[in-house]
């Protein structure tokens, strides 16, 4: 069985991944754009590879993914890049620039890799996920932790927000989606 | 070898209502030869360039859109042919402007300048690939290229026609990004 599908079975909280993909479609997104990511690979991307309502870009690196999404916006169509945090640190210069400079409305979400669930991102042991949240505050980067299904909810306006103001925002998924 | 200019005097004659993706020298020498509503500058990172004309020919697939990307600025998004060869946008020409210089950072040499960008866009699965050298064969053939069914990828060898002026303000202008969503709405 790939890795990916190998389900965690301490882990007592779930995170609905279809859920995630109805709150995705809600927004109006119809193009995911996508390097695999270990914690979504299983309860998001697989789906998303399956559902033809939405348009998977499988791309190289993570920082294709903010110029596809830029190119789309001047066109309205949304676009969401689904990627690991190490593609988001990988991409810095890119959202930098597009999103943040040039303000278009970038949307990320953001598997935070190896993060343990029952802590905040922030205060993670791992430095690569501790430095996500404060690199997306200095950057005035709006962002929210999709951690459990209540957190599902916060999904459709954020993007909704991203695109009515032309600003990114970053959705950040701590668990793996089910 | 072509001049840069030469070349996108030829593009100009025939690129119609194309979008034209741009950056940095290819950027300015390209403003130089008239404003259009069509141009699309804020690329915001080295590289990206290809990235971004690929968002534009998946949301407009109605339109045609243009490439003009840097060697320096492909090598640092190689990847990008793979992913353009794959999504197969039929309406975007990537022409790959090759000096062999960093040019807008002080002409340094790249890594090599013995790149065969045409073969990388093969192996990826352009739909089309070409590879020019001699204005006069360009300029005969330049049509043809805009117009076949893409993706299409074309290497234009050239040298650098002369001194520019980087005025960055000018091209990164917020009004320039509003002209072009307006003139992709109409």
């Amino acid at each position: 069985m790939d890795a990916d599908l190998i389900e965690d079975t301490r882990d007592k909280i779930k995170l609905d991944g279809a859920a995630i993909i109805a709150a995705i479609k809600q927004s109006g997104v119809e193009f995911i754009l996508s390097v695999p990511d270990i914690v979504t690979s299983g309860g998001l991307l697989r789906r998303i590879a399956r559902d033809a309502s939405l348009r998977l870009i499988r791309v190289c690196k993570e920082d294709e993914c903010v110029g596809i999404a830029s190119g789309l916006s001047y066109c309205d169509k949304r676009a969401l890049s689904l990627i690991q945090h190490t593609g988001f640190l990988d991409s810095i210069n890119a959202i930098r620039g597009v999103a943040v400079e040039y303000a278009q409305p970038i949307c990320m979400m953001i598997g935070l890799l190896a993060h343990d669930p029952y802590t905040s991102p922030r205060n993670s042991p791992r430095y690569g996920v501790r430095i996500v949240e404060p690199i997306l505050d200095a950057m005035g980067i709006a962002h929210h932790l999709i951690n459990e299904d209540g957190d599902i909810a916060k999904i459709a306006p954020a993007i909704e927000g991203a695109y009515a103001r032309s600003q990114p925002v970053a959705l950040l998924i701590g668990r793996r989606p089910s | 070898m072509m001049k840069r200019d030469e070349c996108f005097r030829v593009l100009a004659r025939h690129v119609g209502d194309a979008t034209v993706v741009s950056t940095y020298s290819s950027a300015f020498e390209w403003l130089d030869l008239g404003e259009r509503a069509l141009n699309y500058f804020s690329v915001g990172a080295m590289g990206l360039d290809s990235s971004h004309a690929l968002g534009l020919a998946l949301g407009r697939p109605d339109r045609r859109i243009v490439c003009l990307q840097g060697d320096g600025s492909l090598l640092m998004n190689l990847g990008s042919l793979v992913t353009i060869a794959a999504a197969a946008p039929k309406n975007l020409v990537h022409f790959v402007v090759q000096n062999g210089t960093y040019e807008a950072n002080g002409s340094h040499p790249l890594p090599s300048t013995a790149i065969d960008f045409a073969a990388m866009a093969r192996s990826a699965g352009y739909a089309q690939v070409h590879d020019f050298s001699d204005l006069g064969n360009f300029t005969q053939q330049a049509a043809h290229v805009l117009n076949q069914s893409g993706p299409v990828f074309a290497t234009l060898r050239v040298e650098r026609s002369r001194e520019l002026t980087y005025d960055y303000p000018k091209i990164y202008d917020p009004a320039r990004r509003k002209a072009l969503k307006e003139a992709l709405r109409g």
